[in-house]
């Protein structure tokens, strides 16, 4: 472990570009609340308009690892980068994007430079003593840790749509093109698929309408979409419909897909506390559910005691005649 | 090139957060006296561990627990459910360590155990769901690491998994020995029948502490730390909508959601 005064700056890193963004927002505050320099990493090819961009976005210096053999995300290649990277810039704070692919990187790298890390911040501030506090979700969901580092660099990892992305600015700042030593992918990729989805990603819609125990046929799915047609949204199901009714593969929750919608309609969830955590950070939340003692109605913005069957319908109804 | 001969499944007894309580006054979470239970995703791999054994015959398995307090009954379920037996890292000192200091001794006992093909363990944990330890272990151990998979086959001396990542679905291959960790989409795992549980008493588990691991307290010192744990705020508006009508309901509703302009332009 380093000593502490060694440390300068904030590094953002992520293989997925729009979470880099967002970290430079969130990255841009905490430098200038701490009086340091911003850099971001980028790594692959063609990384020049990229990187003018993230100068942009508030980087004050953006390496650039320019070489192929980074175009894909492969976890060794790009740890042995970020950790040349990191050994040679000293950074006070790390922040990489919490992907299924950044997480482990990160635990490697604080591994490699044996400090710590905290993963899925979903909020990032600095105490009294220059420390970068992270704000995680924990124990499924019933509690919200705020943790503190006592080695550097303190690594945080940051999930997609915790912060806002910054707009572009005119701002200037370094490009500087890195040779680091690459080292070789010990897993190799057999095949990468995109997923199968015609619609956006759940993650980036911004309703939802999402259903629970409370639908009773796979089919009747139909009257979300309907729903959710209208509400220009999407519509999600929570875990029982997937692991105990198998009728679809990808949850809303804590432990599935978190979500940031601005409009979230939970349709017959009774609102566990795995499904409220997956869901906290929406703008505004009405529930639909038969049993006034749902614990969904303690955390919804709009309540209605009642079958959905009857009320969705009635909702499009009223959608359709209010907003022509 | 030898096939795969032993697993070691790393199995977190976690506090079981579907029974955990708040303090409505302080928001402070009653941990105290929580029961615990295998970890979800440990049991998945764990499930993953035996249905391996079971398909190539031949095979050990083995789980490694690290506690402070006592995890017998989570070591019987693991013998139950088809474990050949449980190593046990018991020691207090364990209570105050962090992943990185969980890792390293983890580390030390797959060391201490000697030969191994494959580690497995579950993606996140239950309780703290952090999700860096696998990851960890494989770095200190020098080997290569499968993360989020959802699919395992064994070929001979190498591993075939499907990772499910945000955007795509990768198959990777590795040559063994490597640490892989799972999601609980991988399988459903079995509850141990009477028969299972009786014949899993007699299995051996193996007690173990820091110092018949050499493991130096300094080296496990913490290097983060938790310094608030509270109840999530949620402050929402809570008016329940109520009318004579379904239809009277919807559009007051409506109205609502035009209005919070969330709906519309």
């Amino acid at each position: 472990m380093s000593s502490v005064s060694e440390h300068k700056g904030i590094l953002v890193f992520s293989e997925a570009y729009d979470l880099t963004l967002e970290m430079l927002g969130k990255g841009r505050e905490l430098a200038d609340n701490l009086h340091i320099e911003l850099a971001a990493v980028l790594l692959g090819s063609n990384l020049q308009n990229k990187a003018e961009e993230l100068v942009k976005c508030g980087a004050d210096k953006v390496y650039t690892v320019e070489n192929s053999a980074l175009d894909n995300f492969q976890i060794e290649p790009c740890l042995s980068v970020l950790h040349g990277l990191v050994s040679g810039y000293r950074p006070e704070i790390v922040l990489i994007g919490s992907t299924r692919n950044g997480k482990p990187l990160a635990a490697r790298l604080a591994e490699r430079l044996n400090t710590g890390c905290v993963p899925d911040c979903i909020g990032l501030g600095v105490d009294e003593s220059r420390r970068l506090v992270g704000e995680r979700i924990t124990y499924g969901g019933n509690a919200v840790a705020k943790v503190v580092f006592i080695s550097k660099p303190q690594i945080a990892t940051v999930p997609s749509r915790a912060f806002e992305k910054p707009s572009p600015q005119q701002r200037t700042g370094q490009i500087l093109k890195s040779d680091v030593k690459i080292e070789p992918a010990k897993v190799e990729v057999v095949e990468r698929k995109p997923l199968e989805t015609s619609n956006v990603r759940i993650e980036d819609a911004e309703n939802i309408v999402c259903c629970g125990r409370g639908l009773e046929k796979k089919d009747d799915i139909v009257m979300l979409e309907e729903l959710a047609e209208i509400l220009g949204g999407q519509v999600g199901c929570s875990r029982p419909l997937v692991e105990d009714r198998k009728w679809f593969t990808d949850w809303v929750g804590l432990s599935g897909h978190k979500v940031k919608p601005k409009l979230y309609m939970a349709c017959g969830i009774s609102g566990v506390i795995q499904h409220v955590a997956g869901i906290r950070d929406s703008k505004v939340i009405v529930a639909i559910n038969k049993d006034p003692e749902a614990p969904i109605f303690e955390i919804a913005d709009y309540g209605v005691v009642g079958n959905l069957y009857e009320v969705l319908p009635a909702l499009r109804e009223a959608l359709k005649k209010q907003l022509q | 090139m030898d096939d795969l001969k032993r697993i070691i499944v790393c199995l977190k007894a976690a506090v079981d957060v579907s029974q955990l309580k708040v303090d409505p006054a302080t928001r402070q979470l009653i941990t105290a006296g929580a029961p615990k239970k295998i970890s979800d995703f440990d049991k998945n791999a764990l499930e993953e561990a035996v249905r391996i054994k079971e398909k190539l015959g031949g095979v050990e398995v083995f789980t490694l627990t690290i506690s402070s307090e006592d995890a017998k009954a989570v070591l019987r379920e693991a013998l139950a459910i088809g474990a050949d037996k449980a190593y046990f890292v018991n020691d207090p000192f364990v209570a105050s360590i962090d992943t990185s200091g969980t890792a390293y001794v983890l580390a030390q006992a797959v060391k201490k155990i000697g030969e191994f093909d494959l580690i497995l363990g579950g993606e996140a944990s239950l309780d703290s769901f952090s999700g860096l330890v696998g990851s960890r272990l494989s770095e200190l151990l020098g080997l290569p690491q499968m993360t989020s998979v959802r699919k395992l086959t064994v070929e001979g001396d190498a591993l075939i998994a499907e990772r499910a990542l945000e955007d795509a679905s990768e198959t990777v291959r590795v040559k063994m020995p490597a640490v892989v960790t799972v999601t609980r989409e991988i399988n459903q795992p079995r509850i141990p029948s009477l028969m299972m549980i009786m014949k899993a008493s007699k299995k051996e588990i193996v007690n173990w502490t820091l110092a018949d691991l050499a493991v130096q307290k300094e080296r496990i010192t913490p290097k983060i730390e938790v310094i608030e744990v509270l109840a999530p705020k949620m402050e929402r508006k809570k008016i329940i909508i109520k009318g004579e009508t379904v239809q009277e309901i919807a559009e007051k509703l409506a109205r609502a959601l035009i209005q919070e302009g969330v709906v519309g332009r």
